[in-house]
């Protein structure tokens, strides 16, 4: 059985039959949603048989399919996953049915529009983790775009245009150099063996010359960079995020994020060890201002979606800090953290979502005392806080700590910058939960807010239950990652001590 | 057994379960009783534990459960594994001993909250001593990380109880985040120690380490490990630098200040020394600084003591001063003096805050002494109770602090530290006079109900301190309704509380009554093993002994004598200003107005680091780096960007003709013009 084709056509598919759906008056609003939200928990399922039928022993592709596309110049339909991509599939569709539920009641006016958009995107972020060939990979990666880029320009707040245009200029121009590089590649596939490939295992074996990775992998990781955001490529991710609806803002945060991490695991430092190892320190440097700049702006933002926007760009540095450690303690960190964070990063928009469609507004000071109306929601908001700060017992410590480990070992320095981070990631969250949640309700507004909602709590609940069962049996998560990673630290480290024996590297 | 040790933190983490799910619906008895047997229980299987423990022999003396792998990653490996081991021992009977006590103390003293209050209250607490018993029961840095980090968010829910109240709720972050400052460095500390040796587990870092030199004279890895975990105890265990979030913590209900700020959680850094002795001795730099620090912190706060007006900040610096003193103890390599004081201290200071507690509850959240007097005679279980607590801490011999204290002066004085001594003697003076300054203003002389302003008293309806103004309307909330009418003793339940505890006050000390009068100091052999690495033979373990055995029994006698003399002073002291002449008192601080406006502001520390530290952070993040930085400079190079690429749009528009077939020509133009550079190249 065709397992991961089904995993991305099934939402394809979904899309296509709302296309369908004759809804021009909004009267079957409720059964477009009934229905996007079935295929959603089918492809989830897919993506839990993936899970449950992968073997976490083996370091390599499983799944395997493998169809002739465009022979004359080597393209394939070539997918696969290995632990890696694995869980970020996972994660896709364990936060796509969430993304829904969440704007149910939010989103009125286009539902079958959104909804499409919201399954075709699903559908391009999983083709985008399986993608083996260089060619299907920057399809689906430019797929992605498109429906995001409406997501955010149709159903976003009030400056949702401008926010839109600055994410598709933003993605866009990184993208364009690497679609250059890929090209560039398959190339040079030509020139050593006669034919053009745009396998990743076939080109993870050419011999490159250090000069050329260096601006191959330039080309590449600033696409990633600008997708991950790495400082400081990451203001077009406050204005995303504010302006985007809160299923947009779940799925940017939970999913769209780790596609740049994702990105330099499986392209940019298998493909050019030399130059990675080379630029690996700056490019860490530059992770670990962003952990500290991250949180420093966070701390004084006075919208909670900016806030959590930008404490993203400080957990997202953390990953980018552990992948370039390039050991088993900060690859595999760094791929837990990438799930932790969207569990988390995806409960803190969407408890946000919940409060912005009572009150019409994100500031904190609208706010205030909404413990006293609303316990639950508190209670909720309050463990999704404590994953977020790296309490351990939840999701966040384990990346965190993995991450810190193995970049000690690599560069002391780095960790004792980026430990900043522990510090100040609890001032600026608990700073806004208190200002929100505590205190006496200072707006009379507030005072008759009404808890979660049966609906709310049916998104709510899976987020709560995988923060904590991420955070007391992480094993789960790692054992399936550890083959790939080493045979990835591996890799890189041999071809990195093959030639640096008789390479000079610039 | 072997299997039972995790019993003892699942069966509060049981009870915070049910009253976290169930308690809303639960009556006040069951749920406040629910909480207090799992506690009840949590101790019996502690007290199997340790029996069973002392049948080991002393060179094997651990028991150990493994619960399963928690974290593993290439060549770490973090297995969640209780460990009980003589310091360990101590360490859970105090936690669940007094923790039980406080907890049936509670059950009376936050009777008036609403169901759903109480029960919250009660999951938290048992929440934080099931996580208080993983920080000492396990067997490596991650997993004691774990409790360390779960005492200290139950301590930021616990101190922002009262959530409507901003003071609380400000308390509660501030204490979260002064020590998340500590925990950077503990998390750096384990870090160099992982890098170094390769693991984590306590007793196998000890092993490793006794193989190294001692770092006399240099500081190297193990000094600067040593000394990052040290940072770390300073915010746990409130020492300067960190020590600011304590005193503001009082914003918490009083039997929290008992249990959390007093008798357990704020030694976990004490502990964690102990715990890794060995790694400590052989920093005998890093070591310095723990005396110094420990020794200046205890002074300092001692003196701020002697002038704070609210009954429970004063047992918050007398709290803070003590810790200084446990950690000279450490910072001298008198380990097992540290923990002696660690244990007798939690009895008394349990007692002390359990004591305010019920004057609080007495006087309907009065909490300022200025407004208080002459108590004695309405309260006698609190006050008997208190004037025991306090004779103890005082030093006054025969009593738990004189025998834990002595040890350390003496260890002190004995090791050479001889201007360590004179601070630590001067505290023990200060800690004599600003406790009998708190039983005389409180309890002794007249009711002066009204001297000062209450802040508490008109504390709106979150109210600091439970009140009967509450529950029956008749005596109301404002200050004048306790002026005159009769004033209620502690109820049966903390009366209980304060009774064994002040038992345990006036006995704890006689399991370390030294060689120099005539006793064995059971718990410094009992303790021993603990300090060295497993490998050390019961031989060397023993030879400690005879040691400490022979040194010079004359010294430590005048030492003693030295002290005793010192409590009776302190005491002499608050008499004669705070019983007989309270003019001296007011005469002080009108000739030394600076000074007393120093001591009162607590040296204005808080408001320096809040001048030199927290504003610039805050101020340059918002004006330089997010408003400057990242929209300005950053997005105005990308909107810049944009707008030229805007105008060259403009241009460009004629060659655009809105079809797709040209466009697509373009791309293809493009794309051989790349590949065209390759093929030249």
């Amino acid at each position: 059985m065709p397992i991961l084709t089904l995993s991305w056509t099934v939402p394809l598919i979904g899309a296509l039959l709302l296309l369908l759906v004759g809804n021009a008056d909004g009267r079957r609003d409720n059964l477009v949603r009934w229905i996007a939200l079935g295929v959603s928990l089918l492809t989830g399922v897919v993506t839990l048989i993936l899970w449950a039928a992968f073997d976490g022993a083996s370091a390599d592709f499983q799944f395997v399919e493998r169809h002739e596309w465009i022979p004359a110049f080597g393209i394939e339909y070539f997918v696969g996953v290995d632990g890696i991509s694995l869980l970020l599939v996972v994660l896709t569709g364990f936060l796509t049915p969430i993304a829904l539920l969440s704007s149910w009641g939010s989103v009125k006016k286009k539902v079958k529009e959104f909804s499409i958009f919201i399954l075709a995107l699903e559908a391009a972020m999983v083709g985008v983790f399986i993608s083996l060939d260089l060619f299907l990979f920057y399809m689906f990666w430019d797929a992605m775009l498109i429906p995001m880029y409406f997501l955010i320009g149709i159903w976003g707040y009030d400056r949702r245009v401008y926010a839109a245009i600055k994410f598709m200029l933003y993605t866009m121009a990184g993208s364009v150099l690497m679609l250059v590089a890929i090209l560039g590649l398959a190339y040079l596939h030509n020139v050593s063996t006669g034919s053009y490939s745009f396998d990743i295992e076939k080109l993870s074996t050419l011999e490159i010359g250090p000069q050329t990775q260096m601006w191959f992998f330039l080309a590449f990781t600033l696409a990633f960079a600008i997708k991950v955001p790495l400082f400081p490529f990451h203001t077009w991710l406050p204005d995303a995020h504010v302006q985007a609806p809160t299923a947009g803002s779940v799925i940017l945060a939970g999913v769209l994020l780790k596609m740049g991490t994702y990105g330099l695991l499986r392209f940019s430092f298998p493909l050019f060890p030399i130059a990675a190892t080379y630029f690996a320190p700056a490019l860490a440097l530059l992770a670990v201002i962003g952990i500290v700049y991250g949180a420093l702006v966070a701390m004084v933002q006075p919208d909670m979606k900016k806030l959590v926007a930008y404490s993203s760009v400080s957990h997202l540095g953390f990953v980018v800090l552990g992948i370039c450690a390039m050991n088993a303690q900060g690859v595999q960190g760094a791929v837990y953290q990438m799930l932790a964070h969207g569990v988390s990063t995806g409960g803190l928009f969407l408890i946000v979502g919940m409060l912005s469609d009572r009150r019409h507004t994100r500031l904190i000071s609208a706010f205030g005392g909404l413990k006293a109306p609303m316990p639950r929601l508190t209670a909720a908001f309050l463990i999704i806080t404590l994953a977020s700060i790296g309490l351990p017992g939840l999701n966040g410590f384990v990346g965190e700590f993995l991450i810190m480990v193995g970049a000690f070992r690599w560069y002391p320095q780095m960790v004792v910058v980026a430990g900043l981070g522990v510090i100040l990631s609890a001032v600026y969250m608990l700073w806004m939960f208190q200002r929100v949640f505590f205190g006496d309700v200072v707006h009379e507004e507030n005072a008759g807010l009404a808890d979660l909602q049966p609906r709310e709590w049916a998104a709510v609940l899976p987020l709560l239950a995988a923060a904590l069962v991420m955070g007391i049996f992480p094993t789960l998560f790692l054992r399936p990652t550890e083959a790939s990673v080493n045979r990835l630290v591996q890799r890189v480290q041999v071809s990195q001590t093959l030639r640096a024996g008789n390479v000079d590297v610039p | 057994m072997d299997s039972a040790l995790a019993f003892i933190p699942l069966f509060p983490l049981l009870g915070f379960l049910v009253n976290a799910f169930f308690g809303r619906r639960l009556p006040q008895a069951v749920s406040g009783g629910l909480a207090s047997a799992a506690m009840v229980a949590s101790f019996a299987v502690s007290a199997m534990a340790v029996w069973q423990l002392s049948g080991l022999p002393i060179e094997s003396r651990a028991i150990e459960q493994k619960v399963y792998t928690w974290i593993a990653s290439g060549d770490l490996a973090i297995d969640l594994t209780f460990r009980v081991d003589p310091l360990s021992a101590v360490m859970i009977l105090v936690i669940t001993g007094i923790g039980s006590l406080i907890h049936i103390y509670s059950t009376s003293y936050m009777h008036d909250e609403s169901g759903c209050e109480f029960a919250r209250y009660f999951s938290y607490l048992n929440l934080f001593a099931s996580f208080m018993l993983v920080l000492v029961l396990g067997a490596s840095f991650p997993v004691m990380f774990v409790g360390w980090e779960g005492v200290g968010l139950c301590s930021y829910l616990l101190i922002g109880f009262w959530f409507k109240k901003k003071s609380a709720a400000d308390a509660g972050k501030k204490a979260f985040v002064v020590n998340r400052i500590g925990d950077y460095a503990f998390i750096l500390g384990m870090l160099a120690l992982f890098a170094q040796f390769g693991t984590l587990d306590f007793q196998q870092l000890a092993t490793r380490i006794a193989g190294m030199p001692v770092e006399t004279g240099v500081f190297g890895l193990l000094s600067v490990a040593a000394l990052l975990l040290f940072i770390g105890a300073t915010g746990k265990s409130a020492q300067i630098p960190l020590y600011v979030w304590l005193p503001d913590a009082m914003e918490g209900p009083t039997p929290v200040s008992a249990l959390i700020h007093a008798a357990t959680m704020v030694t976990a850094g004490v502990y964690m020394i102990g715990r890794n002795a060995v790694l400590f001795s052989h920093a005998p730099e890093t070591l310095t600084i723990v005396a110094v620090v420990g020794a200046l912190t205890a002074l300092m706060a001692g003196t701020i003591g002697l002038v704070q007006n609210d009954i429970k900040r004063v047992l918050a610096y007398s709290t803070v001063s003590q810790l200084g003193l446990m950690f000279l103890a450490m910072g001298v390599g008198a380990f097992g003096a540290g923990i002696f004081h660690l244990y007798t201290h939690a009895f008394f200071k349990a007692l002390l805050f359990l004591g305010s507690g019920a004057v609080i509850h007495a006087l309907h959240g009065e909490q300022d002494i200025r407004n208080m007097g002459g108590l004695k005679r309405e309260l006698p279980i609190t006050y008997w109770t208190f004037l025991i607590g306090s004779l103890a801490i005082a030093g006054v011999p025969l009593l738990s602090g004189f025998f834990s204290k002595d040890e350390i002066l003496y260890e002190t004085f004995h090791q050479g530290h001889v201007l360590l001594w004179v601070m630590g003697a001067l505290t023990s003076l200060l800690t004599a006079t600003y406790m009998f300054r708190l039983v005389f203003l409180t309890f002794h002389g007249e009711r002066t109900p009204h001297a000062v302003p209450s802040h508490s008293a008109h504390a709106a309806p979150s109210h600091p301190a439970p009140s009967h103004a509450a529950a029956h309307p008749a005596p109301s909330h404002s200050a004048p309704s306790h002026s005159g009418s009769h004033l209620h003793d502690a109820p049966p339940a903390m009366a209980f509380a304060l009774i064994v505890l002040a038992i345990g006050s006036v006995l704890a000390g006689y399991v370390g009554v030294p060689h120099a009068l005539g006793g064995h100091n059971q718990l410094a052999a009992w303790l021993a093993p603990s300090f060295q690495a497993i490998g050390a033979s019961a031989g060397e373990v023993a030879e400690g002994a005879v040691a400490a055995e022979e040194s010079a029994a004359a010294l430590e006698l005048t030492l003693m004598l030295v002290s005793s003399l010192i409590a009776v002073a302190g005491i002499s002291i608050a008499a004669t200003i705070w019983l007989k002449r309270r003019a001296i008192a007011e005469a002080m601080a009108r000739n030394y107005p600076g000074l007393h406006r120093l001591l009162l502001n607590k040296y204005y520390v808080d408001e320096v680091y809040n001048a030199a530290i927290v504003q610039p952070i805050r101020i340059g993040s918002e004006e330089a780096l997010w408003r400057r930085f990242d929209v300005n400079v950053v997005d105005g190079a990308v909107n810049g960007a944009g707008a030229i690429v805007a105008s060259w749009a403009g241009m460009m528009r004629r060659l655009q003709t809105g079809s797709v077939r040209s466009y697509a020509g373009s791309m293809f133009v493009g794309v051989v013009v790349i590949l065209g550079y390759y093929l030249w190249k």
